[in-house]
């Protein structure tokens, strides 16, 4: 197992150089022009110059060469920097943000905290929802509860974000006035009350993902437990007079979480992504609604650092996944 | 068979009917039977005759609904399996009686250890702490014929060959000591080497340990190889019960006749078409009025279609003693004439 991550590792390393060069060329070749926000009233020349400060006038392999120095070597010094106190980079170049002139790190350094605790506790309440309702769907199928949940599911599936988000505060915000319509992010919690309110202003958003995550993954659950269900290892369990709750929860849920498992694992990529629809509805200013508005602005560092740091997750979590399968099933040996 | 011994198990009008959305299916009607301390009982019949679900009706191992196990009697040691609470039942399953299904490839559960699934029913109903349920494991596995038990219990069943799980299986069913152990097909799935050497396993352990055993086949050479008495089920009856030499002697039913013809001779001529039997065993939406049989029975005539033969003694011993049949139709030629009369 050990050799086989590391070999895993190490191959991951081509991949997201190669990726890294996909994301480069793709930005490259897209239309834009850093310039284009700046008013018509400065003349071309002082636009010129304001480009080659930037940068943006180089040859573009030279450039992605510079990004890539830059994001695997100076970067992670003023990181290790910052964490030690102790200035290793020294002045190095860093990758700056075209758009604020700032570097793009700290950007989404400020932006990390949001996302992670509203759309990570998102998928944790999806998750902790969806496992129990697809085992108890499972295991009463074609019950009214099984219906019920196929119902809500289907709803969670089919109705976009931005539907249900807007539903909601309608409901809840403009009707009720229980929870307020948009998240402040200049709230620190420091007591009970601002803790409270932090609670409150999460609610909103933190349902509508909510439903959309443990829509899909009780979907996966049902099936894998109804896949289970009927094998000939239960009647063996049963055979042998093991209680239906330890023939369900024990020999039935141990083999159905393998798939599930992987399918949650992979899904972890995507909260750092951010949910951009409803980070936008909710007025969250996390990792999502930072790439949609350096998209708009042509800030290609901040959307190459931004997409790239998303490809590591994907690549880092898909080698996660494949380690717990390895984990979870005994017949998976990768040595 | 001693006279006045007790029978370890017997069975009585047992009936059970699934519900499904395309209406009742009555797989089992009216079956009765007895085994016997140290008996080896033949269950013979094709696919879909009503085997294997009598005997997993026996201790409810049918998923209800569909399955609906409606009556009769399930004696064990005098009490009522039918009329047992589900906790009562859970210590009867594993502990009294011991199961061992067809498929070894995937009666066992992939992700523990083989170890851990034989251990389980001894903690449960022996009480064992770990370490004695490991020492017993070990004994079992050795009981079996598995080279190497210590280290084995900490094997994975994909780790031993369908044989080998196929011990395993065997070693799980007899953890507790059980009184009954019911084989299903336990050797369908295996190649014949393996299935004799399991046919050898189970008779020696029926030696060592002395428990009940029905054997549920297909195959009529198992049951001549092992079993000491016989039934053969159609349509979810028995239609014919006998000691096993006297059956392969003189078989009665029709069906049981057309079962023993269908075993491939090995001084036959070459090019000789292998005996079938044509037709399909028939899916009963309803319960039985008329004999199961007829439609693929060479002998049928009126009285089959009217009347569904009930089992009657061949050889003058009470039923289910000797020698009996479910059948209107007599070898020695059109009916038993004494039975004609007594219907007149």
């Amino acid at each position: 197992m050990l050799t086989f991550t590391i070999r895993r590792l190490l191959l991951a390393i081509p991949t997201l150089l190669f990726i890294s060069l996909v994301i480069f060329l793709l930005l490259e070749l897209a239309p834009g022009d850093p310039m284009s926000q700046v008013p018509l009233t400065v003349p071309p020349e002082v636009k010129q110059k304001m480009r080659e400060a930037l940068g943006a006038d180089q040859p573009m392999f030279f450039r992605y060469m510079l990004w890539l120095k830059q994001f695997f070597i100076i970067e992670p010094l003023h990181i290790l920097g910052a964490i030690t106190g102790i200035d290793l980079a020294g002045d190095a170049q860093r990758i700056i943000s075209w758009q604020s002139r700032s570097p793009v790190a700290d950007i989404i350094a400020q932006r990390i905290p949001q996302t992670l605790t509203v759309i990570g506790a998102a998928y944790v309440i999806g998750v902790l929802i969806a496992l129990p309702i697809g085992i108890y769907s499972a295991y009463r199928q074609y019950s009214w509860f099984d219906q019920l949940g196929t119902f809500i599911s289907m709803i969670g599936f089919s109705v976009p974000t931005f539907f249900t988000g807007v539903l909601l505060i309608v409901i809840f915000s403009v009707n009720l006035g229980w929870f307020p319509s948009i998240y402040d992010t200049t709230l620190k919690v420091t007591d009970w009350a601002s803790f409270l309110k932090q609670v409150k202003q999460m609610v909103l958003p933190v349902s509508v993902l909510a439903l959309y995550n443990a829509a899909q993954i009780s979907r996966y659950m049902r099936s894998s437990m109804l896949d289970n269900l009927g094998q000939d290892y239960v009647r063996t369990a049963r055979s042998v007079g093991m209680t239906e709750r330890v023939v369900v929860l024990r020999d039935v849920l141990r083999n159905s979480m393998i798939p599930v498992v992987t399918v949650i694992a992979l899904g972890i990529p995507t909260i750092f992504g951010g949910a951009i629809i409803t980070e936008q509805v909710f007025k969250v200013n996390g990792l999502g609604q930072l790439l949609i508005s350096a998209i708009h602005a042509n800030d290609l560092p901040m959307v190459q650092t931004l997409t790239f740091i998303f490809a590591i997750l994907i690549v880092l979590f898909n080698l996660i996944a494949d380690v717990l399968y390895g984990i979870l099933d005994p017949r998976i040996r990768y040595d | 068979m001693p006279d006045g011994a007790m029978p370890v198990l017997e069975v009585r009008g047992l009936k059970t009917v699934f519900h499904t959305r395309g209406g009742s299916v009555h797989a089992v009607n009216d079956v009765s039977f007895h085994l016997m301390p140290g008996e080896l009982l033949g269950v013979v019949g094709e696919s879909g005759s009503g085997k294997s679900v009598t005997m997993m009706s026996l201790i409810g191992l049918l998923p209800s609904p569909p399955a609906d196990v409606q009556s009769g009697q399930v004696l064990l040691g005098g009490q009522d399996l039918l009329k047992a609470t589900p906790e009562e039942l859970r210590k009867v399953r594993g502990a009294r009686i011991g199961f061992v299904f067809q498929d070894p490839m995937t009666s066992l559960n992939p992700v523990f250890t083989v170890g851990s699934q034989i251990m389980a029913p001894l903690r449960k109903h022996m009480g064992l702490s770990k370490a004695q349920a490991e020492a017993r494991a070990v004994e079992l596995l050795e009981l079996v014929g598995i080279p190497d038990a210590r280290r084995r219990l900490k094997s994975y069943p994909h780790q031993f060959s369908g044989g080998m799980r196929q011990r395993v299986m065997i070693a799980i069913a007899l953890a507790c000591d059980p009184e009954v152990l019911i084989a299903d097909e336990p050797t369908t799935a295996l190649d014949v080497t393996i299935q004799a050497q399991i046919l050898e396993l189970v008779k020696e352990l029926r030696q060592k340990l002395g428990m009940a055993i029905v054997w549920i086949t297909h195959d009529l050479g198992v049951v001549a190889e092992i079993a000491d008495r016989v039934m053969v089920m159609y349509g979810g009856q028995v239609v014919e019960q006998a000691p096993v030499k006297e059956l392969f002697r003189n078989p009665r039913h029709p069906y049981t006749r057309a079962l023993l013809k269908t075993i491939p001779k090995l001084g036959g001529q070459r090019g000789e078409r292998l005996q079938v039997i044509e037709g399909q065993p028939p899916i009963l939406g309803f319960p039985p009025t008329a004999c199961p049989f007829r439609a693929r029975c060479a002998h049928a005539f009126a009285r089959c279609e009217a009347e569904n033969p009930a089992r009657r003694p061949v050889d003058g011993l009470p039923l289910s003693q000797g020698h009996d049949v479910a059948c209107h139709w007599s070898p020695e030629g059109a009916e038993d004439p004494s039975q004609e009369a007594a219907h007149a």
